[in-house]
């Protein structure tokens, strides 16, 4: 039975529902990237993206000059590996869907490859710390977890770049793997990655998405799956800044049956041209019978000047489902509710963080990583601070 | 002895690219222990009264003065005003996503008290005031005013009445909107924050019905932006008998 949620209303922005981004791209998924054109801006795919702000990595005009480093600390049991582009396991969880994906992928020259043997279970997290050094770099990042294995891996992104990746995540059957990306750039990064997750059969993939920094971040998150009984859940925050542009597009491919996915975003925006575009793509394909699927965008709007585009989208090409739906909604801080906490002594300041702490919570506790949510959360309140 | 004390007070508010006078001179002294109802016609300015006390930004003050024992209240921020003892129980408070109801009790607490209370007592003081109020134990969890009913609403409003402890409560219109027993408990509530002797209250209403739960000192007209009559609780009996109508005819007049 299908039943879709309704998007939710919007005071700044735009909501529209229609098709998957898959159904409606003029050219399909291709490791080459002179299979796709360059975009002119009007694309359904780029209409939101300010390409002018790219630096040349959407028109073959961005030289690599490199400038990124990349530091793995990975506990006892996991094999990192600095490889060549013919490696066979590069290019497992799916071809690249854009053309700057798949510029990425025509132009790095190593790739790193983690592996998690099969049913290890770690108890320590993998970390990635992928430092910018202010030049143009394209990536290549696998993450492989072994059947019945467990992993969390953090993959940690600072400084100042260029840069355009791919990150493929593939996992075994029954395997769990966690991964929290973060996009803690200085102001002047461009960021612009495909994270494609391949699920295995009654696997389990959680991934947790921060993005706080950049000039230009854009991400593609993916959802491929293996074998039916498989599971993700896709968590995402963001912290829009004057003049940012932050953009996460989530693509959900069930056409595999009895899989699930959950995808919960949420976003703060404050200053003049701050702009967050979330799109949310499910696509339940007729061979996916008892698929449950459900996807949420939340933004909170603290400031005038900044702009939402919300777009949820989900295709249904089979009513044999346990569940679809998705909401999406754009709020405001409004000055009655400051009026309210500061009536109860609560400081501006102090109101402003409490509501959006409050906001950001609980996705921030499916981090799980009590370093990295401190962190965040300082992170969250000095954005905050910069606000007053 | 807290007393706030209001002097000739006169507030504008921006409406439609204009600029209206509410408030036209405005005198009322409320002191610690004292319970004076504000009674009055629809947009007669009660409800501006009291947003202007508590510092809301819609509203200008473009003269008079108000304290609380001398210290100037209008030049004091919203929240200010509320740590210096001014609390004001909103007729329409507001829905505050992502913000528990323990949590903003615990942060405005903390405000007011210029320190954190104890975990341990402040644990089991908000829920005793809760029971008081005849309040689910799970109203702590759910978001500040979100998908309260009316009553709710109300009695979240006495709760943080009776854990704040201010020197000077302004009530406005608590008791629109309320069932019977919902007023009851809600008076209940405002008589036992009363009965410590230490805070003085505005009580803000249209109707008079809130009066036999919670007995007023002072009884005080209000009608076109100003105290038309003040006089003991039996002005309220008038009142009932006799309505607003000579105060609305006389206001238009004036």
């Amino acid at each position: 039975m299908a039943e879709i949620t309704p998007a939710g209303a919007t005071t700044e922005g735009a909501i529209t529902v229609g098709q998957p981004t898959d159904a409606r791209v003029a050219a399909g998924p291709s490791f080459d990237v002179a299979d796709f054109p360059v975009p002119h801006g009007r694309e359904e795919e780029w209409r939101f993206t300010p390409l002018e702000r790219l630096r040349g990595l959407h028109d073959g005009t961005a030289e690599a000059t490199g400038g990124l480093r990349v530091e793995v600390t990975a506990p006892d049991g996991v094999t990192v590996e600095t490889v060549d582009r013919d490696d066979p396991r590069l290019g497992r969880a799916g071809k690249p869907v854009d053309r700057i994906a798949a510029q990425a992928y025509s132009s790095f020259e190593k790739a790193s490859v983690v592996t998690v043997p099969k049913d290890t279970v770690l108890t320590e997290p993998v970390r990635i710390a992928v430092h910018g050094e202010g030049g143009t770099a394209y990536g290549h990042q696998v993450i492989e977890v072994g059947a019945f294995a467990e992993a969390v891996v953090v993959l940690d992104h600072t400084g100042d770049t260029t840069l355009a990746a791919n990150v493929e995540y593939v996992i075994g059957d029954g395997a769990r793997l966690t991964v929290v990306s973060v996009q803690d750039w200085d102001d002047t990064a461009v960021h612009v990655a495909q994270h494609t997750a391949l699920v295995g059969r009654d696997a389990g993939f959680k991934s947790v998405v921060v993005t706080l920094g950049g000039d230009v971040v854009r991400l593609h998150p993916r959802v491929v799956y293996g074998g039916p009984g498989g599971e993700a859940d896709l968590f995402g925050l963001y912290f829009t800044d004057q003049g940012q542009h932050q953009e996460h597009r989530l693509f959900i491919d069930h056409d595999t049956p009895h899989c699930r996915s959950n995808v919960a975003y949420k976003g703060a925006l404050q200053g003049q041209d701050a702009h967050a575009v979330w799109i949310g793509d499910v696509l339940i394909r007729a061979a996916a019978e008892g698929t449950d699927t459900y996807e949420l965008n939340r933004n909170l709007v603290l400031t005038d000047g900044a702009r939402v585009d919300s777009v949820p989208n989900l295709e249904i090409e089979t009513g044999e489902i346990v569940g679809a739906g998705h909401a999406s909604a754009t709020g405001r801080f409004e000055d009655e509710q400051l009026f309210y906490l500061m009536s109860r002594g609560i400081r501006a300041e102090e109101a402003r963080r409490l509501v959006v702490r409050g906001f950001f919570g609980e996705l921030v506790q499916q981090i799980g990583l009590a370093d990295l949510e401190e962190r965040l959360m300082a992170r969250i309140d000095e954005e905050l601070e910069g606000s007053v | 002895m807290a007393t706030l004390e209001i002097h000739d007070l006169h507030v504008t508010v921006e409406a439609d690219n204009a600029t209206k006078e509410i408030l036209k001179g405005v005198d009322l002294t409320v002191k610690q222990g004292e319970t004076h109802a504000i009674m009055g016609p629809n947009g007669s300015g009660k409800s501006t009264l009291a947003y202007s006390l508590a510092g809301h930004p819609k509203y200008t003050v473009t003269g008079g003065t108000v304290t609380l024992d001398g210290e100037d209240v209008l030049a004091m921020t919203v929240d200010e005003r509320a740590r210096a003892g001014v609390f004001l129980a909103m007729q329409y408070p507001v829905e505050i996503p992502g913000v528990s109801v323990s949590n903003f009790l615990r942060t405005s607490a903390t405000a007011v008290r210029g320190e954190a209370p104890k975990l341990r007592t402040w644990v089991k003081e908000v829920k005793e005031t809760m029971d008081r109020l005849q309040m689910d134990p799970s109203f702590a969890e759910r978001n500040v005013n979100e998908g309260f009913s009316g009553g709710e609403k109300k009695r979240h409003e006495i709760l943080q009445l009776e854990l704040l402890k201010p020197k000077i409560a302004i009530l406005d219109e608590t008791d629109s909107g309320l069932d019977v027993d919902a007023l009851r408990i809600v008076s209940e509530g405002v008589n036992r924050v009363r009965e410590s002797g230490e805070v003085g209250t505005l009580l803000i209403t249209h109707y008079t019905r809130i009066l036999r739960y919670i007995k007023p000192d002072f009884v005080h007209v209000f009608a076109a932006g100003r105290i038309a009559e003040s006089g003991g609780a039996e002005l309220a009996d008038k009142l009932e008998e006799e309505g607003y109508e000579s105060y609305v005819k006389g206001g238009a007049a004036a």
